[in-house]
């Protein structure tokens, strides 16, 4: 199955610039199903993990109020082409899903 | 007392084994639910940041829209020339649960994040940055048109 995850990344000096966007429908539990009138069970991401060549450079707690299909973007230094770049997230159903990347 | 010697170094043995098995566990159960499920602003800050002064502070830079249609999709990019940014921390002080999101940054990131965030209503969009010494605040009010988190 194709990742749920989009990962691009931009190198300037030795900033890198990492941008992700996650499928997932970010369901707040406050929806309600316009055919069945039922509400939307909740089902959003709680964390996501960055990692830099193994090592945790960046994580982030979220709520049911970011975005559905989320996008994320961030920068750190002491980089260059060649190293890894990790991110996984873990939402309230225990789903989780991850994806590694090479600086380019 | 061998045997005892024995199970000890079993014991420790198997705890770093469980916590590298763990650590989804582990970082999951640093999600701040009492902050995350408070239904106000001053009761999401207060079990978020427990006991702090809050400064005002001009060197958070909030880039979002004054005005948007359609509150599902906002997005929101922050910058800071503060240094040793450990964390970022956005609110909507209007929304069913004012906190939104946290992010954890390391020493080599950037004073940067950029995401895209659910408004309910014309909300203060706040944000909070803890240097390592205390914690900033800026705000913005924006007009959200319909309802994002519905």
């Amino acid at each position: 199955m194709a990742s749920t995850i989009r990962l691009k990344t931009k190198i300037r000096d030795d900033v890198t610039t990492v941008r992700a966007i996650i499928r997932h429908p970010m369901e707040t539990g406050f929806r309600i199903d316009d055919e069945t009138g039922e509400r939307i069970p909740e089902h959003y991401i709680k964390k996501i993990i960055a990692k830099h060549n193994s090592n945790i450079i960046f994580s982030c707690d979220w709520s049911r109020a970011v975005s559905k299909n989320p996008y994320l973007s961030f920068m750190f230094s002491n980089s260059k082409i060649g190293d890894k770049i990790e991110i996984a997230w873990f939402d309230t159903k225990d789903d989780t899903d991850s994806l590694e990347a090479t600086i380019e | 007392m061998l045997r005892r010697k024995f199970l000890k170094i079993l014991t420790s043995g198997f705890a770093v084994f469980a916590t590298g098995l763990l650590t989804p566990i582990k970082v999951l159960a640093e999600w701040n639910q009492a902050a995350f499920s408070a239904k106000d602003f001053d009761t999401a800050i207060n079990a978020y940041f427990p006991n702090q002064q809050i400064h005002e502070s001009d060197q958070i830079n909030i880039e979002v829209y004054d005005e948007i249609e359609n509150g599902a999709v906002v997005p929101v990019k922050v910058k800071t020339n503060l240094k040793n940014v450990k964390t970022i921390t956005i609110f909507a002080d209007k929304n069913p649960n004012p906190l939104i999101a946290n992010f954890n940054l390391t020493p080599s990131c950037s004073g940067f994040i950029s995401t895209r965030i659910k408004v309910s209503e014309p909300s203060n969009i706040i944000v909070i940055v803890n240097d390592n010494d205390k914690l900033h605040m800026t705000k913005k009010f924006i007009i959200v048109h319909e309802n994002g988190c519905g």
